[in-house]
């Protein structure tokens, strides 16, 4: 793309190679469904020597999510991109995109320690210079913030993972964990899992580590938004379960430490706090931000149940949140294209000007709450059935009572965008491009088709629930 | 065609209703014409499916599977097939009523109307047919978004308002409550099928058992149990004929409809029957029924008093369900049919005064008998209905539902019946008598220059509520089609 120079030759490139990676994906995630493990040796060096690329059925998933959510977004990118990006850029914008959606992809599929590292900065790296290109003068703020925040991350992960080399002698996941057991009572193993957590937990926006991500999602272009809030936290998410559930698993270091509470208090602060500030958010796409930073609470709260409803629920949830998320900025980046702002003072009376985007935004709101026949609901249903399996029926009114929060949120948009007059700036706007609303739609409608039939999203986040259990083999 | 089917259609035909009313934005007549074709049609669906309900049948539909264990399905029973005839036969005569009302009173967005009116009786077919929990939850919490538009339809400040406290309290105890118990339900019965006799007998504590009951009846807003009741008079912002068919029949009876099919199919009559931990269920819907008569008797405002006599006589069904003897099992039963009759005509009867008349508070209503004789005469009859007394229809439900009582030794919900039979009389009969023997007097003066012009309300809407009364005293006298399902209801649960 870089040697093409132009803007609609890198656009039909990166369109080609996004979607030749949802059809290798959904391959993948086909193969390794009925249990099989797919291993690549780069260079046909065998593990643990040479690098092994490892995909079982929770790196398909993951590779399927972040695949298909590129698949849509790029299309959505052409009139976006034009609308929000100078036009000698297009063509970066796109090598960007293509090297972030190869390093999310990487870290999906990898299946060694250093190499997912090297992943995870092509993806970051690439990232921020999209957030960068933002046309918000702030957007270079947020970039930098994000930049420092992210690098500080991937260093702790880094020097983690150097802690592992020199008690195992490995940077395999897998031959790490058949090795960890020997070596577990040795201090450094402590701290080669706390470096991990908490440079993954930047990069997922953990609270309190999320101070990175409400600037970025709201100033980057609105196409990496929806890009990045789908897939982004998402791979971080499943980087944290790799090291959990299968290096660390077998170490015992879990036993007698109280990791799950910690987590739990994360989540719920994650939960509660973040979904309250977005409430008093004046910008909608910060305030989707907030509530992204809300929803990974949900995620990191099933996930440190260490059942197999509470990881079904989390992994699914990942599926879930990107699709709900994607639809939202997707949708939001319609009303900053023709409006150019997404201040809740400046859209009133949307709804009337742009009825399909608001519309849209209204239906996706529906399954950010988890009403019932959106996806919301689904990763609802099997989070209050973890905490209710616990016997914490406490949890369960907490996961059900912070989505009311999200009721509040979602209706200041109904009421804005439906109840106040439109002003004569708004009124003479026209609905976002087709190239924009159908992937957004697309979106919206697999909100509530992946409600309805969980067979695919439900059936891969349960068999990647017990395969994670399972530990490694 | 097969019962499936048939409930299939029971839901769609609305749906499909609803397109096309859209697609019929810009000719009113043909969007009207479609609007009552479509609620005849629905009807004629419910209907031909009643015969084999009352022969024993339950046609049973699964849609697609959801999650592992839990789908999307419909089953009929004797309960739901009452609810959905209920609902279908009113909505015809409600879209007649509207159609008087609407131009009337020269309202907007009137496509967007009758769109949401079609989608909520979708919804309200979904919930009446619902064959578990999923499914009347997937309907509820549809019937609380697609009725919203309705609540807010005028966008004032006041709508708003109104509609923030109708989405607040319905979506808040649905989500807050109900899910919750349904979940925990699920984790302890390992299924959330409708089960003649109940899934949770055997293997739940008498504790946890009061605590799940109390996380249905409060988390099921809809029944407007206190205190989760503030939203249905908020909710009197809208025109009247959503008040009509939706807070008098579909909306709230889809609440106690959806308690007694709880109460009955989850929990099982007999499985509860025995425990102590549900004892504070009679009392607090017993609470209800007076507090709320008690306000409706000090509220001027017509729609008001009748809203806040809504949430009496809603709990009325909560108590009947609460007893746990057949008898008022069949009251209840018959309560949704007979209530939803009378206080449907009382509503259409506001809403006629207010299109003919502009009158909107109790006190201005003095005289008006003489000018709008066929409204005022239907208003004697539903609130007669509502009091109990014959020939009207509310005297057979109040009849079993007292029965019931004795039945169970329950003087002090027998107390309470005839306490608010007496309040009930305390805030309607001075309406029927001010509006029939009283001259308009200076004191009633702010309309009286203007009222000498008007006299009967459009033709569509004293149609429907001559319809409605004349109804409500059939049923008096030929109760048998809703008396047989709620029979079945009883002999389907052992004891």
């Amino acid at each position: 793309m870089v040697v093409l120079r132009s803007g609609a030759a890198a656009w039909t490139l990166a369109v080609a190679a996004s979607w030749t990676a949802l059809a290798i994906a959904a391959g993948l995630f086909l193969e390794v469904a009925g249990g099989n493990v797919v291993s690549y040796w780069i260079g046909s060096w065998p593990p643990p020597w040479g690098i092994e690329y490892r995909i079982d059925i929770v790196n398909a998933f993951l590779a399927l999510l972040v695949s298909f959510i590129a698949a849509v977004v790029i299309v959505y990118c052409r009139e976006s991109v034009r609308a929000e990006v100078p036009r000698e850029r297009h063509y970066l914008f796109y090598a960007m995109y293509a090297l972030c959606l190869s390093g999310l992809l990487g870290i999906a599929v990898t299946g060694d320690a250093f190499n997912l590292f090297v992943f995870l900065e092509i993806s970051s790296l690439s990232s921020y210079v999209l957030i960068a290109l933002g046309r918000d003068r702030r957007a270079l703020m947020a970039a930098y913030q994000y930049l420092i925040l992210g690098t500080i991350g991937a260093t702790f992960y880094v020097i983690g993972v150097g802690l592992l080399y020199l008690l195992t002698g490995t940077l395999n996941l897998a031959d790490m964990a058949a090795r960890l057991p020997a070596v577990s009572d040795h201090r450094s193993v402590l701290a080669a899992l706390a470096f991990i957590t908490v440079g993954i937990s930047l990069k997922l926006a953990l609270f309190p580590l999320h101070l990175w991500l409400p600037n970025a999602y709201a100033y980057a272009p609105s196409a990496v938004t929806a890009f990045l809030a789908a897939t982004a936290t998402k791979v971080s998410v499943y980087v944290l379960l790799r090291f959990y559930f299968t290096v660390f698993s077998g170490s015992g270091i879990f036993d007698d430490r109280p990791l799950a509470p910690i987590w739990i208090t994360l989540s719920l602060a994650a939960m509660f706090i973040a979904s309250a500030i977005a409430i008093f958010q004046n910008n909608v796409k910060r305030l989707f931000a907030y509530s992204s930073v809300a929803q990974i609470g949900y995620i990191t709260l099933g996930v440190s149940f260490g059942s197999v409803y509470g990881l079904t629920a989390g992994i699914v949830h990942l599926f879930n949140h990107a699709v709900t998320k994607g639809a939202l900025f997707m949708l939001l980046g319609g009303i900053a294209l023709r409006l150019g702002t997404v201040r809740f003072d400046a859209i009133g009376g949307i709804g009337r000007a742009m009825p399909f985007t608001s519309f849209g935004i209204v239906l996706a709101g529906l399954s950010l709450i988890g009403v019932p026949a959106t996806v919301g609901f689904v990763s609802k249903w099997y989070l209050v059935l973890a905490a209710l399996e616990r016997g914490d029926a406490w949890l369960a009114f907490a996961v059900v009572g912070s989505s009311l929060l999200a009721v509040v949120y979602v209706w200041r948009f109904v009421e804005v965008a439906y109840f106040r007059e439109p002003t004569t700036e708004v009124a003479r706007l026209r609905e976002a491009p087709l190239s924009m609303l159908v992937p957004a739609w697309l979106m919206v409608l697999a909100c509530f088709y992946f409600g309805l039939d969980t067979g695919v999203t439900l059936g891969g986040a349960g068999a990647a629930a017990e395969s994670l259990l399972r530990g490694p083999r | 065609m097969t019962a499936g089917t048939l409930i299939v259609g029971a839901v769609a035909v609305p749906l499909a209703g609803a397109v096309l009313i859209a697609a019929a934005h810009r000719t009113p007549n043909l969007r009207e014409t479609v609007t009552l074709v479509t609620a005849g049609l629905l009807f004629l669906l419910v209907a031909s499916i009643v015969p084999d309900v009352l022969a024993g049948g339950r046609p049973h539909q699964t849609l697609l599977p959801v999650m592992p264990g839990i789908s999307l399905a419909f089953t009929v029973e004797p309960l739901g097939m009452l609810f959905a005839v209920l609902a279908s036969g009113l909505w015809i005569v409600n879209s007649l009523y509207s159609i008087g009302y609407m131009r009337g009173n020269g309202e907007a967005h009137q496509t967007r109307y009758y769109v949401c009116f079609a989608l909520a009786i979708a919804s309200t077919m979904g919930i009446a047919f619902a064959g578990n929990l999923f499914t009347l939850f997937l309907f509820y919490e549809a019937l609380t978004l697609v009725t919203y538009p309705l609540v807010t339809h005028h966008g004032t400040e006041e709508a708003k308002r109104a509609g923030r406290l109708y989405i607040g309290m319905l979506i808040g105890s649905s989500i807050l409550f109900l899910l919750v118990a349904i979940i925990w339900t699920w984790a302890i019965a390992g299924t959330i099928e409708f089960t003649p006799g109940g899934v949770l007998g055997g293997n739940v504590s008498n504790a946890t058992m009061g605590l799940l009951l109390a996380l249905y009846v409060f988390g099921i807003g809809k029944a407007a149990v206190m205190p989760v009741h503030r939203w249905l008079p908020a909710a009197m912002v809208a025109p009247t004929p959503v008040s009509a068919l939706l807070h008098a029949v579909a909306v709230v009876k889809a609440g106690v409809f959806s308690v007694l099919k709880i109460v009955v199919y989850v929990f099982g009559v007999e499985t509860i029957s025995g425990m102590t931990s549900v004892d504070w269920l009679p009392f607090v819907s017993g609470f209800t029924i007076i507090a709320a008569s008690i306000v409706a008797l000090r509220s001027d405002n017509l729609k008001r008093r009748l809203a806040y006599s809504t949430v009496s006589q809603l709990s009325y069904v909560v108590l009947a369900a609460a007893l746990l003897t057949p008898l008022s099992v069949i009251g209840a039963a018959l309560h949704i049919a007979t209530h939803a009759l009378g206080k449907i005509t009382l509503f259409f009867c506001a809403g006629a005064i207010y299109t003919a008349a502009h009158k909107t508070e109790v006190s201005q209503l003095a005289g008006i008998g003489r000018r709008m004789p066929w409204t005022m005469a239907a208003f004697t009859i539903g609130a007669l209905s509502l009091i109990g007394v014959p020939p009207a229809a509310g005297f057979v439900s109040k009849w079993f539902i007292m029965s019931g009582a004795l039945q169970a030794g329950h003087y002090a919900a027998l107390t309470v019946f005839v306490v608010s039979t007496l309040l009930n009389a305390a805030y309607f009969l001075p309406i029927v008598y001010s509006a029939f023997f009283r001259v308009p007097g200076a004191g009633a003066g702010g309309g009286d220059g203007h009222g000498h012009g008007h006299g009967e309300a459009p033709w569509p809407m004293v149609v429907a509520l001559t319809a409605t009364a004349a109804s409500s005293v059939a049923l008096f006298f030929f109760p048998e089609l809703p008396l047989q399902l709620a029979r079945q209801l009883v002999a389907r649960s052992p004891g």
